[in-house]
């Protein structure tokens, strides 16, 4: 370890406040047979104009974590610990009626089936123009004008036309494109996006992809993408958030995540997708199944499919190793290597 | 739209034809021969071959039917055999009685059964929630009859507050919904007509509603920062089209199925003339009135899928 060179701790240390800082996110599900801990600490922090891409296994969280996002869980069966702070708006603290108001005007979200986001009983540019007037009170003409500026932005083909068109009228890219426009029209400073291109053909997926990093990039907002994708990830992230059974078991600046990935999960879930030689494959390629997020066993939640596990790992929940670049990694095995870079080596020894 | 409604218009015709078949046809049928009902016992085979000749009996049946159909087309439903009146007018004056009682009860049970709905769907498995179905339950179970019957005992004989059966002294004739005196004759048969409608009603608009609120296109309308009235706004706009049909349906039980009720509180309505028409074997006023209900059925079908693709654009399509 002689040839350590010191990590550089100012490089890593941001100048200002980050613009998105959610901080042990805890969020589960109460009903009568059961309690589903879908989310249980995530932390992250996310700059003004960057994009985080969440990857993770169905199941792990990531629509869940969105959804707190905007406080869009029903609210009865419901709780929610930890922090959120999107720009100087504390959104676990603010009142419903501040929160309603923050929805769509600082952050909105795009979903991921474009077929049945819309209302199917009102026209496209009713749908848009509904927001901007909620938002910004002016008067339908004004709002309408908008709408038609919307589909234009999204690159929407003769959108006069298509502003009268119901959802039905439309092919899911075009829906798509929709439901951008309108969760542009109030000039978001966070997008989040929910698996927007999953529902979509190839061809159309890469579209909107290119069309949201577009705008993304002219509007300098900040974007959380949830995909199932890597090659999507690969394509558009800043930063990589890779979930399991509602935690960030990695995270990083996407190269490091998805080139040297350091956590066995990461490994296995890069390696089934290489292996394939298609992005499309989906992330259940590892062997087993996640874990019941209603009885969360204690210690590393991977470790009944992890090759690696060792008979301790299922004592305590690994803590996270972060190295000077914010690499980090929950697990046991993993350390600070050489060049103070993060690295899993098999020989760690968990603790006893 | 209005090609899809033009079709939808002529596409009527047909079934207003068949109704008439099947009006014609009752009275081919029912037993027992109308000559034979009119003639005295002692007269001849020739008085009934007379009187079949003069009444167009004779002729081959596809030819009475046009006959008949013909004078239908102008208005002309025959006479009442009972006290030799002609139907048209006896049928269209009991059916104004029935069809305003169950359009003014058909509308109140749907205005309070879309509030009900839509307040248990939000409060699901709360007090209020529990109140509302017990209220529904009880409109769908209880029999129209009974609760005529009971709301006659409570309100008119113990209390005194209404009267309780009949039109009161202006009658059938100049009976008005607009003046106290009289109306208040149709507020209890407006009960007993209202309560099974909006029993059934609200249980469907709970479902409904319920069901709208979980689709995705919902969570759209929170998360671009709708208030939950905006939200409900759109659902009941969603639930509509349903919600019309069902209206219809209601309706259209309502105006065909009130001899019960007509007949606890002597509303001159078509229930009530069905029910003399029956026991007085007077075929030609049954077959009025049944030719008269069955095409207000068709007609109120004709609105509600008109209703329902103005609602729903995906409808107009098909
Ligand atoms: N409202 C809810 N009530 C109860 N459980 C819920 C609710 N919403 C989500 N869950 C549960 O939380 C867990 C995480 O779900 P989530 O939708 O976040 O997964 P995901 O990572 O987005 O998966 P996918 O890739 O399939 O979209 C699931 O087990 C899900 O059943
Ligand atoms: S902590 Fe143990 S079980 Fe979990 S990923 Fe690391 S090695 Fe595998
Ligand atoms: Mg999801």
């Amino acid at each position: 370890m002689n040839d350590m060179t010191a990590p550089d701790f100012t490089l890593a240390t941001p100048q200002t406040e980050p613009f998105v800082r959610v901080e042990d996110l805890r969020v589960k599900f109460v009903s009568r047979d059961a309690t589903v801990r879908a989310v249980n600490g995530i932390s992250f922090d996310l700059e003004r104009g960057k994009v985080l891409c969440v990857i993770g296994e169905s199941g792990s969280g990531k629509s869940v974590m969105m959804r707190s996002l905007l406080r869009l869980h029903p609210k009865n069966r419901t709780v929610i610990e930890g922090t959120m702070r999107v720009g100087d708006h504390d959104i676990a603290g603010v009142s419903d009626r501040a929160m309603i108001d923050l929805r769509g005007s600082l952050i909105s979200m795009v979903f991921q089936e474009p077929m049945t986001a819309l209302d199917p009983l009102y026209t496209v540019g009713d749908q848009i123009a509904e927001t901007v007037r909620r938002h910004e009170g002016v008067s339908k003409e004004a709002a309408w004008a908008r709408a038609l500026e919307l589909l234009d932005l999204v690159r929407v083909p003769s959108p006069e036309r298509r502003l009268k068109a119901y959802p039905h009228e439309l092919s899911g890219g075009l829906r798509q494109r929709v439901v951008i426009a309108m969760a542009l029209s109030c000039r978001p400073s966070l997008l989040l996006a929910d698996e927007p291109t999953t529902a979509l053909d190839a061809s159309v997926q890469i579209q909107i992809l290119v069309l949201l990093r577009k705008i993304q990039r002219e509007m300098g907002m900040s974007m959380i993408f949830v995909t199932h994708d890597l090659g999507v990830a690969a394509q558009i992230a800043d930063q990589v958030a890779v979930m399991y059974a509602g935690r960030i078991i990695e995270y990083g600046e996407a190269r490091d995540v998805l080139l040297s990935p350091q956590h066995p999960y990461t490994q296995a879930m890069l390696a089934s997708t290489a292996k394939d030689q298609d992005r499309d494959v989906p992330l259940e390629a590892i062997a087993g199944n996640p874990p019941d997020l209603r009885a969360l066993p204690d210690g590393c939640s991977f470790a009944p499919r992890c090759k690696y596990a060792g008979p301790d790992c299922t004592l305590t929940m690994p803590p996270p190793i972060t190295d000077a670049w914010g690499h980090m990694a929950r697990c046991f095995k993993v350390g600070i290597g050489p060049a103070g870079k993060l690295r899993f080596d098999a020989k760690i020894a968990e603790p006893v | 739209m209005w090609l899809y409604a033009a079709r939808r218009i002529v596409l009527t015709i047909p079934i207003l034809l068949g109704v008439t078949i099947i009006c014609f046809a009752l009275v081919q049928i029912a037993p027992g021969d109308p000559i034979q009902n009119l003639l005295s016992p002692t007269a001849s085979a020739a008085d009934a071959a007379r009187l079949r000749a003069a009444y167009g009996l004779d002729q081959p049946l596809p030819v009475q039917y046009f006959i008949w159909l013909g004078k239908v087309m102008v208005g002309d439903l025959g006479m009442s055999i009972a006290n030799n009146t002609p139907v048209t007018g006896e049928v269209l004056h009991a059916f104004m009685n029935t069809i305003v009682i169950a359009l003014i009860s058909v509308v109140l049970a749907f205005v309070i059964s879309m509030i009900f709905g839509i307040i248990a769907a939000y409060r699901s498995g709360k007090l209020v929630d529990k109140a509302i179905t017990a209220i529904a339950v009880f409109g769908i179970s209880v029999p129209p009859f009974w609760l005529g019957v009971i709301v006659v005992i409570i309100f008119a004989v113990n209390l005194s507050w209404l009267p309780a059966t009949g039109m009161g002294a202006s009658g059938s004739e100049n009976f008005s919904y607009f003046r106290w005196a009289d109306f208040k004759f149709a507020i209890m048969p407006i009960i007993a007509l209202a309560l099974p409608p909006l029993g059934i009603m609200t249980r469907t608009t709970r479902s409904s509603v319920a069901e709208i609120l979980n689709q995705d296109f919902v969570q759209t309308l929170r998360a671009k920062g709708l208030s939950e009235a905006q939200v409900i706004i759109h659902a009941v706009r969603n639930i509509m089209p349903q919600a019309v049909a069902m209206l219809g349906l209601q309706l259209g039980y309502l105006i065909g199925g009130s001899v019960l009720v007509e007949t606890v509180f002597t509303w001159p309505g078509t229930g009530y003339l069905l029910n003399k028409a029956v026991l007085t074997r007077d075929i030609p006023l049954l077959q009025g009135t049944i030719l008269v209900l069955a095409t207000a059925f068709v007609l109120i079908n004709l609105v509600v899928d008109l209703a329902q693709s103005m609602i729903d654009p995906r409808l107009k399509r098909s």
